[in-house]
């Protein structure tokens, strides 16, 4: 059909020069930008002058890989599909896989592979591996182009019904899986400190990434539910660490006893800050949460006598057990942890004792989040995030319900806030910049607003695995950020995202295809 | 309220709205310019003028998403205190002097059920038995129960405007006419004293915007409450519209049952244009 209609204007293009042509002048581009930079690079070996190495294969491997990915996805707008998928798929195992293995040692296939030793030949293209595996991201790029435009081709245009039908499939499967995976989650949680692989490095990454997963269950509610782009809300975070601190140091109590003192003293903050910002909507709100969030900060470094400045508060009561403390040796006719069940005095207690507490409290967090959903203000906030302006006529007062909002978010902030600082004892200005807030913003926004446990999923992923992948120290960002890149790529709504009707009429065995079948 | 003596709509006593001298100004703009009109009860008051004769900032101005530069709006429902609907704001006029709206481009929740959507209207019953959410969170029988009455009178609504099937799916994905008719049913669902709807027919086909009129009479008859009605289409205002006001450029040209306003010169005037021979 399209050749008809190009036929009057100059000759149709033939899919393979157009290609080609592109593809040469991808070459030269990458020689241009490569034969210096690549090919040679300064050394400095002690006691000699300042030489190069050169590197012509890397070179070489990058003017033949880049151009290629280049010819197969240009090939692929003109619907040859194929060599995309077979070239995609074949250079992501070729390069991928060996080079992640190579990035992290793995000796079996160090040998193999030979990535570890420079000298000896082996069968990478590159002898980073690092920058292997970043081709192999490149060719599954390239694969999963050639995936797509197959795709369409079989779909066709995508009518509207289609794509809507297509959603609500990928809704139910998410919810389906939520539904299995939020229980196996909980479970495995639980139970792993008693597992074998339970030793104390595990549950510590397991107690930051729970405390995240408390802070992104609370940050839900404020972006998710009532749709307020908040980006200061560490400072709800270090106003209860900080109350707890102060708490502690000044006041003698004990963690149990600060805790709905600071998740009080955050909400206030949350209603503090909320009066005068709630007639902003979208970026400006977005803006000023952002500078609260740095005020509050800068407030912290600033005010030596009360936070002590840059060097923050110490000596933070460590957490009891509901009284009773883990020590080794408790004062004269008092009870410890240990002696209390008749253990053997152990410093993990401590730490599993906090890891069941996070979990607890995000537990907590959860189960409200839940509840509130289904009452008025839940659904008066979800109404809020559609359309304010049908709010209003409504009758619904905008300004109390965002500050509810706004203050139950600071609220379990606080909570978290104060699990930190008696965690760790201590508390700086420097635990509570912007990028946490990023990161707490971005868990909720990758696991899938308003999906509880996408966004457990999102915090697993996004801070366990860069504490897993702590040997590949440089790269952990890289794949901090690669991962980001990816869940926004395939999954634009987020890990699992669906809705559930907080009411409903026909029950939850409601058929689905009502929604093409009612519609006439 | 102290109404002017000679103010015929007071003395009848059915006076629902009251728009006394109303002037609305954006800048050099005027958009109303000193109208007044009144609306009774039980009875559908259709607002009609041509493009920019500002029939939707009278609307605006009544449920409050402006506030008038000079004139007075006073709602007077039976056994309810009067309210002055200038002066208060925007939310409370939905939630105090209960005046419900329809928008001229529909605002639904679409992301949110249908039944939901009628849900979220009842907020201000279902949030006052919830004890501020406090005793909802609690589970206590008082609460489960307001939800129980809130959710039958959410599901009449829906049998009346023929979308209990779709109860559950989400409202944006409704068809045009489905969603204007959820539109109505959310805003009743308020209990109001006035519905004032806002080119309710707008996008219908004929047999849809007949529904409407019936949809229409059914609840001016059955509640007893008045409807305030901007109207393009001349067979939906003529047709239902026990009184009709006409609006141009800003200013009240008349005033009167349809069969008056059909024959009325200014009216024809304003429709049609001038006469040459004038």
């Amino acid at each position: 059909m399209t050749d008809m209609t190009l036929s009057a204007g100059p000759k149709a293009p033939s899919p393979l020069v157009e290609a080609a042509k592109d593809a040469v002048f991808a070459a030269i581009l990458v020689f241009l930008l490569s034969w210096l930079m690549i090919g040679y690079q300064t050394q400095v070996l002690q006691g000699q002058p300042m030489s190069y190495v050169t590197r012509y294969s890397d070179v070489l491997w990058a003017v033949f890989l880049i151009p290629a990915g280049r010819f197969l996805m240009t090939l692929t707008r003109f619907d040859r599909t194929l060599p995309a998928v077979i070239g995609g798929a074949l250079g992501f195992i070729y390069l991928f896989i060996p080079g992640v293995l190579g990035v992290l040692e793995v000796p079996v296939y160090g040998e193999f592979f030979v990535t570890v030793d420079p000298l000896q030949p082996d069968i990478l293209p590159f002898e980073q591996p690092m920058v292997n595996v970043i081709f192999g991201i490149g060719a599954f790029f390239v694969l999963a182009a050639g995936l797509r435009a197959r795709r369409k081709k079989t779909v066709g245009a995508q009518t509207l019904e289609v794509r809507e039908a297509a959603e609500a499939r990928q809704a139910r499967i998410s919810k389906n899986l939520s539904s299995i995976l939020g229980p196996l989650l909980i479970a495995v949680a639980l139970i792993i400190p008693f597992t074998p692989w339970g030793d104390r490095k595990l549950v510590d990454t397991l107690i930051l990434v729970m405390t995240y997963v408390m802070l992104g269950w609370g940050l839900n509610i404020v972006v998710g539910l009532a749709g307020l782009l908040d980006l200061g809300y560490v400072a709800f975070y270090a106003v209860g660490a900080y109350t707890y601190a102060k708490l502690s140091i000044d006041l003698g109590l004990d963690f149990w006893a600060s805790l709905p003192i600071a998740g009080a003293i955050a909400a206030t903050f949350g209603v503090a800050l909320g009066f005068p910002v709630l007639r902003l909507r979208g970026d400006y709100l977005a803006i000023v949460t952002l500078g609260f969030g740095e005020i509050i900060r800068i407030i912290l470094i600033n005010w030596q006598i009360f936070t002590g400045g840059p060097n923050g508060l110490g000596n933070i009561a460590k957490i009891d057990f509901f009284g009773i403390p883990f020590e080794r040796n408790p004062k004269e006719g008092e009870l410890a942890f240990h002696t209390l069940f008749g253990l053997d005095f152990s410093p993990v207690h401590r730490i599993y004792f906090l890891y069941y507490v996070i979990i607890a409290l995000a537990l907590v967090t959860n189960f409200v989040t839940i509840r509130l959903r289904r009452m008025p203000i839940g659904r008066a906030w979800e109404a809020l995030r559609e359309d304010e302006t049908a709010c209003r006529a409504l009758g619904i007062n905008p300004t109390n319900t965002k500050l509810t909002a706004f203050a139950l978010g600071a609220m379990f902030a606080g909570f978290a806030g104060s699990f930190f600082a008696t965690r760790q004892g201590f508390v700086s200005p420097e635990s509570f910049t912007f990028i946490e807030s990023a990161v707490i913003l971005a868990i909720v926004v990758l696991g899938g607003m308003g999906s509880q446990v996408g966004v457990a999923l999102a915090a697993i992923l996004l801070i366990g695995l860069p504490e897993v992948l702590r040997e590949l120290s440089l790269y952990r960002m890289l794949v901090f950020g690669g991962v980001m890149v990816l869940i926004m790529l395939l999954r634009p709504k987020g890990l699992l995202s669906f809705r559930v009707p907080t009411i409903q009429l026909h029950g939850k065995k409601a058929l689905p295809p009502t929604t093409a079948g009612a519609v006439k | 309220m102290s109404a002017p003596m000679n103010a015929p709509a007071i003395a009848t006593g059915d006076t629902l709205l009251e728009v006394e001298r109303l002037t609305m100004r954006f800048g050099g703009l005027v958009a109303i310019n000193d109208v007044s009109f009144s609306a009774k009860k039980r009875q559908i008051t259709g607002v009609i003028g041509p493009n920019g004769a500002g029939k939707t900032t009278l609307f605006n101005c009544i449920t409050g998403f402006y506030k008038p530069t000079v004139g007075r709006i006073a709602l007077q429902a039976e056994g309810r205190d009067p309210f002055l609907l200038e002066r208060m704001d925007g939310f409370r006029i939905g939630q105090r002097a209960k005046v419900a709206r329809t928008f001229q481009n529909i605002r639904l929740f679409p992301g949110m059920s249908v039944l939901e959507n009628l849900m979220v209207a009842q907020h201000n019953k279902l949030m006052h038995a919830s004890g501020w959410t406090v005793l909802g969170l609690l589970g206590l029988p008082s609460f489960r129960h307001a939800e129980a009455a809130a959710k039958e009178m959410a599901v009449r609504w829906l049998e009346r405007v023929k979308l209990t099937r779709v109860a559950d799916e989400p409202a944006g994905s409704l068809p045009y006419g489905d969603q204007r008719r959820l539109e109505i049913a959310r805003a009743m669902c308020t209990e109001p004293v006035l519905l004032c709807l806002d080119e309710p027919a707008a996008g219908l086909n004929p047999k849809e915007s007949g529904e409407l009129n019936a949809l229409l009479l059914s609840i001016r008859d059955e509640f007893g409450i008045g409807l305030l009605l901007i109207e393009h289409d001349m067979s939906v205002v003529m047709g239902i519209s026990d009184h009709i006001v006409v609006l141009d450029y800003g200013s009240k040209i008349a005033d009167g049952t349809p069969a008056e306003i059909r024959n009325d010169p200014a009216v024809i005037r304003a429709y049609l244009g001038e006469e040459d021979t004038e």
